[in-house]
């Protein structure tokens, strides 16, 4: 395989790797300017060819999605770009946007040329204080100097960005929550069909992707279709649904490794090493009991599942939802597996919108057995109890409007699958481990 | 006597042409009166509502959907947020909210008596390469200590 040179991360050490000038002078927005020279049916066409699928979580193709959209529409028809990253343990979008945000703004525009929209609304997690000032100046740059407005680039073109904040919902990044949210509502998942791309924001045809997808968009159209389907894993022949992961990812590393980062390699790397080679190995010493392959929804993969690749089938494989944002959440081997799914079930339950029943009570009541656990008062039965309810919430077993009770059921799944024998032993031995940060969040 | 300045009502015009309809500029005119009167009261969600020509039970509707914007006290003049989400909480996250209600003499969610800081958990704040972390206001501090964050809290 050719030596792999990072693309989405080349810029962001540069000292001016978020002025406008600076990503010129390193070649930006030649790719706009190759894009508007094109029709937009040969760009979405060259989008679909790479085979690049949605970085967000779901890993959907995006040439499909597009191509999704009513043809000739009258418009409008919108691009909502998904910046509410909150998966826990994923940190790349903000990588993106808070070192170089011109890349993500050229993704953008050329993919509402491909779709044929003049209105990109970048909804935005509130957290993220630093990527919003970023970008503003950003886009102010680039309506100064002709990249976004009327007629950019002299072309005929018009295109308007505008930066929409979010107020601190997981629930927000769920693609139709997000779109209920920017509409000024509370962010109450749809159901769906209709999908966004017939009836979407403002109930019109409406364009969802992930920073990362739309950052990788710019990167298909300057170096080629070629380029793109020459990094990652081609499909598995004995796997008809199988479609590849091609190109780079940013895979985020972060819990008990000694050097917790952000780096871009091509889909398919290994989680072992992912740990070994880029985070610094396992900290103190120790060693991995269990790793987080792509944020806390997608579950566990055991110590002897850390050569599972990287890909977006290869987590699958292993039992665990997907690969999700390709977050790896390294836990050692001195930490309890009970403390961490109380961990996850607690977020869940916390971000859960409350509109489906299994998924509002199911999250809730998993964190109380793993609660009254944690408080050395838990049963054997806990087990299975907790079991019975990770199994009958989310859309896989068809109870819930949305994914996020599948990413909660998840992480419980695989946990008492796999380290069940802990789990008993923590009942058996009656063991103890709220801290008193709990008792102080429990009182609030 | 109006809650909302003619200059916040103005800010929450100039949202106006991004969006096709009103009713989405809800959150954009929220954050705006909480950013700057440090709470949204009853009071402020009738003149938002008339701002966006919707029903006060609108505004209120959304805005209550979101843990984030305080409606009966006041915050802090500083908003801190520490995260006890899954990277951080393996890093010492915890350990840190609770050194830092000890020290500040609060409990997640409250304020305190000097109406200084308001303390409160977040859930991932997407830095978790820099666990255990937290938002002072919306600036991201990162690989903390006890001690360098109640440092920061002070500054
Ligand atoms: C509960 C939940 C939370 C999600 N959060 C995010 C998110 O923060 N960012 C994101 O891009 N996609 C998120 N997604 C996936 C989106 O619904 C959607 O698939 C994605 O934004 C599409 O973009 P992509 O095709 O470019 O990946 C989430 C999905 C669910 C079910
Ligand atoms: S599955 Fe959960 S988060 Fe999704 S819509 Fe239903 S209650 Fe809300
Ligand atoms: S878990 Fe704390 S920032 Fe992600």
């Amino acid at each position: 395989m050719p030596e792999f040179h990072p693309v989405l991360l080349a810029r962001i050490d540069k000292p001016d790797s978020t002025s406008l000038a600076g990503y010129q002078a390193d070649g930006g927005y030649a790719a706009l300017k190759k894009a508007l020279a094109m029709s937009a049916d040969d760009v979405q066409k060259m989008v679909k060819d790479s085979g690049l699928r949605g970085r967000g979580g779901a890993g959907f193709s995006a040439g499909a999605k597009w191509s999704f959209l009513p043809k000739n529409h009258l418009g409008p028809i919108y691009l909502a770009v998904n910046a509410d990253e909150s998966e826990p343990g994923t940190f790349n979008n903000r990588i993106l946007m808070e070192e170089d945000p011109h890349q993500l703004l050229e993704g953008i525009a050329i993919t509402c040329h491909a779709i044929r929209s003049h209105t990109a609304y970048i909804y935005l997690r509130y957290e993220y204080g630093r990527s919003y000032r970023v970008l503003d100046a950003a886009i102010r740059e680039c309506y100064a100097s002709g990249i976004l407005g009327k007629n950019i680039l002299g072309t005929g073109f018009n295109l308007d960005v505008y930066l929409h904040r979010g107020a601190g919902a997981y629930i927000c990044g769920e693609e139709t929550g997000l779109i209920e949210s920017l509409e000024g509502k509370r962010a109450w998942p749809r159901i769906k069909p209709p999908y966004p791309a017939i009836e979407g924001l403002f109930r019109r045809p409406t364009i969802v992707n992930n920073v990362e997808t739309l950052c990788c968009v710019t990167h298909i159209i300057q170096r080629g279709v070629e380029w793109f389907k020459s990094i990652g894993v081609p499909p598995d022949p004995n796997n008809k649904r199988d479609v590849g992961s091609y190109g780079p990812k940013l895979y985020c590393i972060s819990g008990h490794v000694n050097k917790p980062c952000c780096v871009e390699l091509p889909l398919g790397v290994t989680a072992r090493e992912l740990i070994d080679t880029h985070g610094g190995g396992v900290w103190k010493g120790r060693k991995a009991k269990a790793v987080v392959p792509g944020g806390i929804s997608m579950g566990f993969l055991s110590a002897s599942e850390l050569d599972t690749p990287l890909d977006f089938e290869g987590p699958g494989r292993a039992g665990c939802l997907g690969l999700g944002t390709a977050a790896v959440v390294v836990i050692d081997d001195h930490t309890s597996m009970v403390d961490v799914l109380y961990n996850c079930c607690r977020f869940m339950a916390h971000e859960s919108c409350g509109q489906c029943t299994p998924c509002r009570e199911g999250t809730d009541w998993s964190t109380r057995i793993l609660d009254r656990i944690r408080h050395g008062k838990g049963r054997l039965e806990d087990i299975d109890l907790l079991l019975e309810v990770a199994n009958s919430m989310g859309i896989i077993p068809g109870t819930t409007i949305c994914g996020l009770a599948d990413g909660a059921a998840w992480p419980v799944k695989n946990a008492l699958t796999k380290f069940r024998g802990e789990f008993e032993e923590y009942i058996r031995a009656g063991r103890r481990s709220v801290k008193p940060a709990d008792e102080l969040m429990a009182a609030h | 006597m109006p809650v909302l300045s003619e200059e916040l009502r103005n800010r929450i015009r100039a949202e106006f042409p991004k969006y096709p309809d009103k009713r989405a500029v809800t959150l954009p005119a929220l954050h705006i009166v909480h950013d700057a009167l440090r709470m949204v009261s009853p009071a402020a969600i009738v003149e938002i509502a008339e701002l966006l020509e919707l029903h006060p039970s609108e505004v209120s509707d959304t805005m209550t959907f979101y843990g984030f914007f305080h409606d009966k006290t006041p915050l802090g003049k500083r908003r801190v947020w520490v995260c006890r989400s899954i990277s951080c909480m393996l890093r010492g996250g915890e350990e840190l909210l609770a050194g830092l209600c000890n020290r500040l003499g609060v409990k997640p969610g409250q304020t305190t008596a000097d109406g200084s800081v308001t303390l409160e958990y977040a859930e991932c704040l997407g830095a978790c390469e820099g666990a255990p972390c937290m938002l002072v206001n919306d600036e991201c501090h990162m690989n903390l200590t006890e001690d360098s964050a109640a440092e920061l809290i002070r500054k």
